[in-house]
């Protein structure tokens, strides 16, 4: 089970709080009846699927009710950071929810 | 049998306590402080179970979580029994009753020669993988066999009376395995300040220290451990926790801890007090402190009750008090493994030989050897036991220096025990939870835990530092690590310097498997996996198929398959497979342990989310009128809905053909509360929602409603509802009674990441709000007599209308929307008053005939007026032209509303899409099954060209026939066709396509 | 017109309550707890030994939506009901009217039932800009959770960390309880208050009841 950070609440919560809603930074078309089926289409349902780092979306339900953006590793589970909508992620100040590969000591 | 035969003098067990049991029918007696297996081993009990697919007698083999043959179903009655319970982990208490999982007809019973040989026919090595590749049928009768003649335990077949439940930690550092190395991080980590849970599978904690002979600062391990639990338990930081498995660890440092809170009670354990808890722990760090668990060699007739693990000798020895036997002979790979050969010489027995397969061994055991007296045959090998329900002899042989070859003439040594000692597997299991790959190291011939990303720690053997000495300094700076890491340090940080007094043990051979005078396949079975009765030969029969990878050859084998998952196997086996390959065994691969570590109930997994706490029902604030009617309910969602209100001996046709007519001809009552029901407030709520409903909601006045259709962007219908213009800036929306939470999620989600710069707020009134529906041509008179402050009069409050005013005292609002087509009036007030309201209403109610009615004849009214209910007559696939609601869609609007450019995708604007039409049956008697599908020639093969399903069917008692609404491929243009639709007898119904609407098409029942 | 004025034209609210003689139903009404507060006073039931639970049922909740750095609105709600603004995941209380963190532009405030329609026509009058006032008070109930085990109780219904560094007076978390939710508030050192939905009370009343067996149960005022 994830442990989230999310940004407004400031707190680490358990992923049973949380909905996820898929990639982020999927912008709706401006105008979306100049689009082509194509292009809504990809808008609609295509979507990365990377090994590694993805941005995704998530919902505080239980909580804060507030969307928010991670950046989550699709094999290590790790969560690099979370941020605010509207916001760019900073790794550097980011909140590292996972840890660098350790056995320490 | 009498147990104090085997018993010796010290130990830890209470024999002031004495304890009665009954195994396989047999009764016994035990003390506190005993397990079952060392209960049983006191009383001479050395057949514990059959071996699952040769039904050969089985013996305890090991101490602790390891043991794969003396697995027990524990419990007296169907209610309280547990399978697969390991005997080496069931502390004895009075009364125990336990029987053996594998054992058919009994475990006395020699069936060697018969079942053994017949399932040695029937199931060779491979049968599982075989099997599996066979039709499906032949494996039922496999798997009839394969239980009773073996049996993996049994499902209880009572509800399980006991109490189980979950338990959240939030911890700075969880510590599992409290040996040394998990008593030395403790008690580092603790004096820190930082929040530590300690846990320990065992009934207590110390592990090996509870029955070495080793000193620590001069102490003996026993008295040692005594005095760190006294520091520890003096912490309010640290708590310990015995009898509690790690069982799972799991993603950011979640691990869960299986406690068993009073199976050791049974019947003595306080009333309402919990059987078993599951702790779910977030942990800031986890310190490995897992241990080692011993490894077996692989040699001829090594399961022969007898043949033991040598640690578990010393255990049972020292710890229990038990002699497991009065011979001993050791085959041994390691210094290590002298010690059983001491501890039972030092307890009086004898001892026959000490059998090495190294050239030479360490000084220290060596010595200790030699002063007791006790042969040491080097560079040899039992390769042999003799024995069928108990060890009798063994044979040993000399090897060649790698331990590969017999070399010399085999000789038989008497005995009635063999301690095994092949070398140290570290507990890694927890480890490979995380995802971490075992990383093989030669130096100690053992896997080690990888690199993980978790935040974790690692200490002592399970790190592959054997040395008592190196297990505690490296707890004592593992336990300091974790602390620092999660910010907590220790003026006195400096680890504390142990002084142990041990042998200084040499190095330990990469040895496995025990050659015999004949070839692996022709030599007497060579156990590798006791559980899943795998062998040496079938191990290299699976190699010679053309198995390679090791993960290919334990599917082939079941190695690992068991509910032990190949603790003591797995290691022999990769090694003998790397060997039949010529591989070395990391080229060989590795194997991965799942969760759980051991066998968890499913009590404990449920907690007590079972019964009527499985889920939340959720109850409108009518609910206890409803119960008092005695009403049939419905789920919908999480809602306790009633469905009918039955009168005495009223079937639901009955009662729902009652309750449509009183609707249609009086008056009905609906408790309407599960609505979802939002608050919108704000200056672009108005533009918000044009932007999520389909139709047009600029110009909506205050005082108005309107029904809306929302779709997704695919331009899919998915939930629809009345909203009203509360104020120019204020509204109020109502979802169906499934989607409010989803709606209500849609909406933040567009506002927040989509449109974040719309002043708009949504706020759910769901349950604040009750909504109490009155329905049928009476409605308006009722209202009248328990309302106040709001014209009824059609003019002043029209179709579409709310009015506030209060209806019996209570203020409210009141919305003349209608979901059956009849005159209808939904009240809405503040649910603490909903009962009032309720109350009052009925009161007046009978001049009136007021009717209850519920969620299916509410489906039959709208039904009959041809009003959809989103879910049940769309399926995500449809958008509202294929509904028929063209109507609720507008183009004037100048935002492209969600759904709008979904809508106009060629797939969307095909003429032969599959429409929504009405349905009536030839025979109006005859009522369509929802989701049958129509075509248009019954007569055709198979399979058919069909047209569309039927959504939604009833009987409908107002029209005095049957009535449906369904799709069919380009429907709209096809009224007045027949369609059929195919029976499972052959023959077929054939209806006629119409409107949806069957009644009143002008709507002249609601504009009064 | 100034934009507070025009506002006030187009929201609309309504006094709920009703004024003459009429029967009032919390959530839990059903349950009947006065009758196991009667058994409690037969039992002498000692509550400081295990988990002692009451009902504050029928109590003004209000949901304020604002944005908590828009000019003046944390000045004029303060001013409206003389309590701080609480920063994130905490509360102020003035013995009568509560005010608690949701959201960084939520906040629900409890008081005593009669005042919900003054509140809120004040805060109506008071806030600036874009705000929403909601009453929720139908729709929520008060429990309140105290005794020695109260915390083990809430460590059973919750995987929220609710140790005292974690969780000190005043702090206010919504969060997961059993398989519904609830906003927790630190009361003081034993005790918690939980605001729960109507619709799950019941499923919630028998959680606590199966979490808290073990450790004995009893109901108060
Ligand atoms: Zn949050």
């Amino acid at each position: 089970m994830l442990y989230i950070h999310c940004p407004y609440c400031e707190e680490h919560r358990s992923e049973e709080e949380f909905h996820y809603k898929g990639q982020a930074h999927i912008a709706r078309p401006d105008d979306p009846d100049n689009c082509t089926d194509v292009e809504w289409a990809d808008f609609i349902y295509r979507r990365d699927n990377p090994r590694g780092e993805h941005k995704e979306q998530w919902y505080h339900t239980v909580g804060c009710r507030k969307f928010f953006n991670a950046i989550r590793d699709t094999q290590s589970y790790e969560i690099k950071t979370t941020y605010k909508v509207g916001e760019q992620p900073d790794m550097a100040a980011g909140i590292v929810t996972g840890q660098q590969g350790s056995n320490a000591s | 049998m009498s147990q104090t035969n085997l018993r010796i003098s010290g130990g830890r067990i209470r024999r002031d306590r004495p304890i009665a049991f009954t195994f396989n029918g047999h009764r016994y007696a035990g003390y506190e402080g005993d397990t079952l297996a060392s209960a049983l081993l006191a009383n001479g009990v050395d057949v514990v179970g059959r071996s699952f697919k040769y039904s050969r007698p089985r013996g305890v083999m090991g101490m602790g979580a390891e043991e794969s043959n003396a697995i027990v179903q524990l419990g007296a009655t169907d209610a309280t029994e547990v399978p697969n319970v390991r005997a080496t982990q069931q502390a004895l208490y009075d009364g125990l009753v336990a029987r053996s999982t594998n054992g058919w007809p009994n475990v006395n019973f020699d069936l060697m020669g018969l079942v053994g040989a017949l399932a040695h026919r029937l199931m060779p090595p491979g049968f599982y993988y075989k099997t599996f590749m066979r039709p499906a049928f032949l494996w039922q009768s496999y798997e009839t066999l394969i239980r009773k003649a073996a049996g993996m335990g049994s499902s209880p077949v009572a509800p399980d009376v006991d109490r189980y439940d979950h338990m959240n930690h939030s911890v700075d550092v969880v510590i599992v395995g409290a040996g040394p190395a998990g008593l030395a991080a403790a008690l580092a980590a603790g004096k820190t300040g930082a929040t530590v849970i300690l846990v320990d599978e065992q009934e207590e904690v110390g592990g090996q220290l509870l029955h070495r002979q080793a000193k620590i600062d001069g102490m003996l391990g026993a008295d040692w451990v005594e005095q760190a639990l006294s520091i520890l338990l003096s912490l309010p930081n640290v708590t310990v926790m015995a009898r509690t498995t790690a069982t799972g660890y799991h993603d950011h440092n979640f691990i869960t801890l299986h406690e068993r809170v009073s199976d050791h009670l049974a019947d003595q354990a306080p009333e309402q007090s919990v059987r078993q808890r599951m702790h779910r722990v977030r942990a800031q760090s986890v310190l490995l402190a897992t241990g080692a668990i011993e490894r077996p060699l692989v040699l001829a007739n090594n399961d022969v009750p007898g043949c033991m693990l040598a640690s578990a000798v010393s255990a049972y020895i020292k710890r229990y008090a038990v002699m497991p036997g009065k011979d001993l002979v050791l085959m041994t790979a390691q210094d290590d493994g002298y010690r059983a050969a001491i501890d039972w010489h030092d307890a009086g027995h004898k001892v026959v030989a000490i059998i090495d397969a190294r050239v030479t061994a360490g000084d220290d055991c060596t010595q200790a050897a030699r002063s007791r007296g006790i042969a040491i045959f080097p560079q040899s090998g039992v390769i042999e036991v003799i024995g069928t329900t108990r060890v009798k002899a063994v044979k040993v042989a000399a090897l060649s220096p790698n331990g590969e070859q017999v070399v010399g003439n085999p000789q038989t040594l008497i005995c009635d025990t063999l301690a095994m000692s092949g070398g140290w597997s570290p507990a890694i299991h927890l480890s490979c939870h995380t995802g971490a790959k075992p990383e093989w190291r030669e130096d100690i011939a053992a896997f080690v835990p990888g690199l993980t990303v978790q935040k974790q720690w690692l200490a002592g053997s399970v790190k592959g530092d054997f040395r008592l000495a190196d297990c505690l300094s490296a707890g004592s700076e593992a336990g300091t690590a974790t602390a620092a890491f999660c910010g907590f340090t220790s003026a006195d940080a400096v680890a504390h310097q142990w002084q142990v007094d041990d042998w200084d043990d040499g190095p330990a051979m990469a040895y496995f498997h025990v050659p015999h005078t004949k070839a692996t396949s022709r030599a007497p079975k060579q156990f590798v996996d006791f559980q899943t009765d795998v062998t040496a030969a079938g191990i290299e029969m699976a190699t010679r198929e053309g198995y390679e990878s090791i993960e290919h050859v334990k599917r082939y084998t079941a190695m690992g398959f068991g509910t032990d998952q190949g603790k003591t196997g797995n290691i022999n086996g990769m090694a003998i497979t790397a060997r039949a390959l010529g591989k070395t065994i990391p080229e060989t691969g590795t194997t991965i342990f799942r969760p759980n570590y051991t066998p968890v109930t499913f009590g404990a997994v449920v907690g007590r989310h079972s019964g009527q706490l499985f889920d939340p029902e959720r109850y409108t604030a009518l609910h206890r009128w409803h119960l008092a009617r005695e009403a049939v309910f419905e789920d919908v969602g999480l809602w306790k809905r009633p469905r009918y209100f039955p009168l005495a001996g009223e079937t639901m046709d009955e009662a729902v053909a009652r309750e449509c007519l009183a609707t249609r001809n009086g008056v009905g009552i609906l408790d309407a509360s599960t609505l979802g029901k939002i608050d919108i407030q704000g200056n672009d709520a108005r533009e918000f929602l044009g932007r999520v409903y389909t139709n047009a909601w600029a110009k909506l006045a205050v005082g108005k409603c309107r029904y809306g259709l929302m779709c997704g962007e695919d331009g899919m219908v998915f939930d629809d509802g009345v909203t009203a213009c509360l104020a120019d800036n204020h509204f109020a929306m109502t979802t169906t009674t499934g989607g409010a939470a989803r709606v209500l999620e849609w909406l933040e989600h567009y506002h927040q990441t989509e449109w974040p710069d719309m002043e708009v707020y949504f706020t759910s009134v769901t349950d604040h709000w009750a909504t109490i529906t009155l329905s049928g041509p009476q409605s308006r008179a009722l209202l009248a007599e328990v309302s106040d402050g709001i014209d009824l009069s059609g003019d002043a409050f029209k179709y579409l209308d709310w009015r506030q005013g209060s209806v019996a005292g209570v203020p409210a609002r009141v919305f003349r929307i209608s979901f059956t087509g009849e005159l209808s009036f939904e009240i809405n007030v503040q649910a603490h008053y909903a009962m009032h309201v309720w109350e009052a209403i009925f009161a007046l109610g009978d001049r009136f005939g007021l009717t209850p009615y519920g969620t299916e004849s509410m489906h039959v009214l709208r039904a009959e007026k041809g009003f959809i209910i989103t879910g049940q007559d769309t399926d995500g696939s449809v958008t509202p032209f294929d509904l028929g609601m063209g109507w609720c869609v507008s183009d004037a609007k100048p935002f492209s509303y969600i759904g709008k450019r979904g809508m106009a995708r060629q797939d969307c604007i095909r003429t032969d899409r599959k429409q929504l039409v009405g349905l009536l049956t030839v025979d109006p008697n005859q009522v369509l099954q929802e989701g049958a599908q129509a075509v248009d020639d019954p007569e055709q093969t198979i399979p058919m060209t069909q047209l569309g399903h039927v959504t939604s069917s009833y009987f409908s008692h107002c029209l005095q026939r049957s009535i449906a609404m369904g799709f069919i491929r380009n429907g709209h243009a096809r009224m007045g066709d027949i369609v059929y639709y195919p029976n499972l007898d052959g023959t077929a119904t054939a209806a006629e396509i119409c409107s949806p609407v069957f009644l009143d098409p002008e709507g002249a029942r609601q504009h009064v | 017109m100034s934009d507070r004025q025009e506002r006030d034209q187009t929201r609309v609210w309504m006094q709920q309550l009703p004024s003459g003689d009429v029967r009032v139903e919390s959530p839990l009404y059903h349950a009947d707890l006065p009758s196991m507060m009667a058994i409690n006073d037969d039992a002498g039931a000692d509550t400081a030994g295990g988990v002692a639970l009451a009902e504050l049922p029928l109590q003004a909740h209000l949901v304020i939506r604002g944005r908590a750095e828009a000019p003046g609105f944390q000045e004029s709600l303060t001013q409206a009901l003389g309590l701080q603004v609480p920063t994130r995941l905490s509360s102020v209380s003035d013995g009568s009217q509560t005010l608690r963190w949701i959201g960084p532009d939520e906040w629900l405030l409890t008081a005593p039932a009669s005042q919900a329609f003054d509140i809120e026509t004040k805060l109506r009058a008071a806030l600036p800009g874009h705000v929403a006032v909601v009453d929720v008070s139908g729709g929520n109930t008060i429990l309140l959770l105290s005794g020695l085990h109260a915390r083990s109780v809430l460590k059973k219904s919750t995987s929220y960390d609710v140790s005292d560094r974690n969780f000190p007076l005043g702090k206010v978390v919504t969060t997961t309880m059993g398989k519904s939710q609830a906003v927790i508030r630190r009361v003081d050192e034993l005790g918690w208050e939980l605001i729960i939905r109507r619709s799950f009370a019941d499923y919630l009343w028998l959680w606590l009841q199966d979490a808290s067996a073990e450790y004995g149960l009893s109901v108060h005022e």
